[in-house]
């Protein structure tokens, strides 16, 4: 009876867990918030398969808000790795495209994608974000650009 | 005496007022009275005028506000400047005559062809149903929507945006609502549209059509409570109960009264007709120029056989 009743408040939290949303109307990327891989790779498909798609848990810039082509730390399937966001829910600017979902691509730290494909169309305006964020002898990150199959 | 009647004359005045405004038929039966009257008014004041052209080009005023929904101010008192607006008139007739902008509704599908600053040398085609439309004059913007690859993507444009080549129209039509944000919450294959689909032309002189698609949409959670928005174009949405009655009782039936409400957001007719007598003559030209180049293109040159 007891364990029962254990079971079912375990069961009412977890699904107030997933109901629950840490940033309300803005669809802001922060820590904490869910995101979607849409590469290939094998730890991002194994994740998204599972339903436990990874958490951001850190944005690498000053604001601590993740906007599009940020760089963003992830909990994914017990690791940690990092990643691009390429493709918000959030409102963009005119002409730029916003996405249905908050989309991210995994990186190794030289900025090499895990994945050897992107499923979904990508932002064309990622080819400035990215060449920007590129330094001499730094991360290379316009190698998303080339396993991207469609850009919007 | 005269104070007792006060409220009375005030409401009699609005009404009145209101139904010059909108042109609409709904117009009472007195107010038709007093419609008539104002006009042979008007008619004794100036003779000369001729008040048959004077109807057929309030008529024209009617369908304007439809078609170029952009041309008439924000209402809101604090973001009016007549000159301004003058100004950005001109500047969208300007605009017009570089690039055909066709009559489009929310509900209808549109292909833009848009030069992009991030892929130099290209130009960037989005094809997709337009899901709102707001703004005025040339902050006038809408957005398309479409599902490519399984992924929803939706797009922002300004109307009068200079990198934009061409818009078309690929289907003409409208929908039981007025913004179809609800397309977000729906199931995919309701905002797909294939990115090479081919221009449908209506005849010629026919109305829009509107289409009473009802759209089904995915289990809860959703992005906004659509059952209290008293949407048209959704299927049942299959709520336990007390959602229905929570959206009951939220409800603002008298709304649709509200005479100074809907004064405050409307153009007064006067003001439509001087705007668009204004801009008329320009968009007129604009428009048998577009007929007489589809004319011409439609001609295609036979080539030679070898």
């Amino acid at each position: 009876m007891l364990t029962n009743r254990f079971l079912n408040l375990q069961k009412t939290v977890s699904l107030a867990k997933n109901y629950l949303h840490t940033s309300g109307e803005r669809y802001e990327i922060q820590k904490l918030t869910r995101l979607r891989v849409v590469d290939n790779s094998e730890i991002g498909k194994q994740a998204m398969a599972e339903g436990k798609p990874p958490r951001c848990i850190h944005v690498y810039n000053k604001t601590g808000v993740g906007r599009i082509g940020d760089k963003v730390l992830v909990a994914i399937k017990g690791e940690k790795k990092k990643g691009i966001l390429v493709g918000l829910k959030q409102n963009q600017k005119t002409k730029v495209p916003k996405f249905d979902s908050n989309n991210l691509v995994l990186i190794d730290d030289n900025g090499t994608p895990m994945g050897t494909r992107i499923h979904v169309p990508i932002p064309t305006i990622l080819r400035t974000i990215l060449k920007e964020k590129t330094q001499a002898k730094g991360a290379d990150y316009t190698k998303i650009l080339a396993i991207a199959s469609k850009f919007v | 005496m005269f104070s007792s009647l006060y409220p009375f004359y005030m409401v009699f005045r609005v009404k009145m007022f209101l139904n010059i405004r909108n042109g609409l038929s709904v117009a009472t039966n007195s107010s038709k009275v007093i419609r008539q009257l104002c006009t042979k008014a008007a008619a004794f004041e100036n003779v000369t005028n001729n008040k048959q052209s004077n109807e057929s080009s309030k008529n024209n005023v009617v369908d304007y506000r439809h078609i170029y929904p952009e041309f008439l101010p924000d209402p809101k008192p604090e973001f009016r400047n007549v000159l301004r607006e003058k100004l950005e008139r001109s500047d969208m007739i300007a605009r017009r005559t570089q690039i055909q902008i066709p009559e489009f509704y929310v509900g209808s599908i549109l292909a833009v062809t848009s030069s992009d600053k991030h892929t130099p040398g290209k130009n960037n085609r989005f094809v997709g149903i337009c899901i709102d439309r707001e703004g005025c004059g040339l902050r006038a913007t809408f957005i398309l929507r479409n599902v490519i690859e399984q992924q929803g993507v939706e797009v922002k444009f300004e109307l009068y945006d200079p990198t934009l080549h061409k818009i078309e129209v690929l289907r003409l039509e409208k929908r039981l609502d007025d913004k179809l944000f609800y397309l977000r919450d729906a199931l995919p294959q309701y905002s797909t549209f294939d990115p090479n689909m081919e221009p449908e032309l209506l005849p010629g002189g026919s109305t829009v059509p509107v289409n009473n698609l009802k759209v089904k949409l995915k289990p809860k959670p959703w992005l906004e409570r659509w059952e209290r928005q008293n949407l048209q174009g959704v299927e049942d949405l299959g709520l336990p109960e007390k959602f229905y009655i929570r959206a009951k009782e939220l409800e603002k039936p008298w709304e649709k009264y509200d005479l100074m409400k809907d004064y405050m957001k409307t153009i007064p007719e006067e003001e439509q007709t001087e705007i668009f007598s204004e801009v008329q003559s320009h968009l007129h030209k604009l428009e048998v120029t577009r007929k007489q180049m589809k004319r011409k293109r439609v001609f295609v040159k036979p080539s030679k056989l070898a």
